[in-house]
């Protein structure tokens, strides 16, 4: 069983009455034990996308088909912590079947130990994405949704996050969605990388990695990065000679 | 030590005040004092001053109970809140009186009714306060719960519920001042115990130290409450936010 969108759109109404696209037809498939990678401009759509994937938003046309007993673990642009629960409570509340060990664990290599019993008010920002992580690690999810979860982290920690996260997707079958500006995030993690376009947001190019993350080298990912660049601007050239040539005809 | 200052002022000043306009109509602190010491030793006065708290827990109970969770459907939905809106604005401005002679006449003078009337008086403004705090709930947190799939009831208790505990320790704290006046109406129209029948009897031979002596005990046993009860609650609700050093 694989995650599948495939929404034709998604319309909202603005305080002023008029009609916004956000999103227009999408379609796209995460196998488990796969990461997809979504990547665009801000203000695109993804987070409408998201939300619509996770089964928050049901007012949209199309369908989105997971596993129906899938577990989610989410980590949210903005931590969403309880704040009035501390960094423990938080980890337990969404996952109450985590184990002592497996928890210890999850702290250590997120190096949260010295905050387990602290409020997240009492966290810096990079702190608190830790414990979202946390959460959303320890949940043993069978689809990952993560939405820019290494921002504003600094490089050391960001490049160990990502190991991690890369870590629990090869011991586990799990769908990964994960949502970033990063082109060097999404290149180290991504099995499958869609760029999408400014609102309504739609799949500008859909580009698989080959070569198995554990495999990917420095070396490697200079390659694919610069493969990337020439490819996405190629792209663009191609829409703006795309859009030209419609003007022309017009 | 501040606040002991505070009362010992206010002592003060009520002694002073007694002085100078005589006893038969403000009696001095000593006066009163001993009003309450004849009441206490003769076991009328914790008679009536039980008979008083157990209405005042009763009612209190059964308000606060019934308006929060009225308050928080109508938070919630949005049908709720139109259908009950009316009937909202219709008890709040309600007069207490007229609830509790209705009660009477309806119901008899019976403790049923007593209880009924009060609790009908504080119903509405723990409804208004509660459907606010529901108002004000954080939606990406409900929405994390949902992702996250937590049970109702644990969303509930660990999303929902930290979110309101301000809004019912405030409701608490007016219902518990609300509640108590409007019980020594209730007892002074009909009933034949309890802290506002001894205040009708106090009226009836202008016996302004007896009307002091229960009205004040009384108001101790609110303040013992809310320092026992309420504070703490309220301190542990709070105990995450960061405090000013």
């Amino acid at each position: 069983m694989r995650l599948e969108v495939d929404i034709t759109g998604k319309t909202f109404r603005s305080a002023a009455g008029g009609t916004h696209e956000v999103l227009a037809p999408l379609k796209f498939a995460v196998c488990p034990g796969e990461v997809g990678v979504l990547i665009g401009p801000s203000g695109c759509g993804k987070s409408t996308m998201l939300r619509i994937i996770l089964g928050l938003d049901s007012d949209f046309q199309g369908r989105i088909s997971r596993p129906p007993q899938a577990r989610i673990g989410m980590v949210f642009q903005e931590p969403r912590l309880l704040p009035w629960r501390s960094v423990e409570q938080n980890v337990r509340l969404a996952a109450p079947d985590v184990t002592d060990a497996k928890l210890s664990e999850l702290f250590r290599i997120l190096e949260l130990e010295a905050h387990r019993s602290h409020f997240p008010g009492e966290l810096s920002l990079g702190l608190a994405r830790r414990v979202a992580l946390a959460r959303a690690f320890a949940v043993e999810p069978d689809l990952l949704v993560l939405d820019e979860p290494l921002a504003s982290l600094d490089d050391a920690l960001a490049g160990r996050l990502r190991d991690e996260i890369a870590t629990l997707v090869a011991s586990r079958p799990v769908m990964t969605l994960l949502v970033t500006h990063s082109l060097d995030d999404a290149i180290r993690l991504g099995d499958r990388l869609f760029f999408l376009s400014p609102r309504p947001a739609r799949i500008v190019h859909e580009v698989p990695i080959a070569i198995p993350r554990d495999a990917r080298g420095d070396a490697e990912i200079a390659a694919i990065k610069a493969s990337l660049v020439q490819r996405t601007q190629n792209g663009q050239d191609g829409e703006h000679g795309g859009e030209r040539a419609s003007r022309d005809i017009s | 030590m501040l606040r002991l200052f505070s009362f010992a002022l206010f002592l003060a000043i009520w002694w002073i005040a007694a002085l100078l306009v005589g006893g038969a109509k403000l009696p001095s602190p000593p006066a009163v004092l001993q009003v309450m010491i004849a009441e206490a030793s003769s076991g009328a006065l914790f008679l009536h001053l039980g008979a008083t708290l157990a209405r005042v827990a009763l009612a209190f109970v059964l308000a606060m109970s019934l308006g929060s969770a009225i308050g928080y459907l109508m938070g919630r939905v949005k049908l709720a809140d139109r259908l009950g809106d009316p009937w909202l604005i219709l008890l709040l401005n309600l007069p207490a009186l007229v609830v509790i002679v209705l009660a009477y006449i309806w119901a008899g003078l019976t403790e049923a009714a007593a209880i009924t009337a009060i609790a009908i008086n504080k119903l509405p403004t723990a409804i208004v306060t509660l459907r606010e705090g529901t108002r004000a709930l954080d939606r990406s947190l409900d929405e994390m719960a949902t992702v996250f799939a937590m049970p109702r009831w644990r969303a509930f208790r660990h999303v929902v519920l930290p979110q309101l505990s301000p809004y019912i320790a405030a409701s608490a704290r007016s219902g518990l001042s609300l509640v108590w006046k409007i019980v020594l109406v209730a007892e002074l129209l009909g009933r034949p115990n309890g802290v506002g029948f001894e205040i009708g009897v106090a009226f009836q031979l202008f016996d302004t130290p007896r009307l002091l002596a229960y009205s004040l005990t009384f108001a101790a046993v609110v303040l013992v409450i809310e320092t026992l009860l309420v504070q703490p609650f309220e301190a542990r609700a709070t105990r995450w936010r960061p405090r000013a050093a």
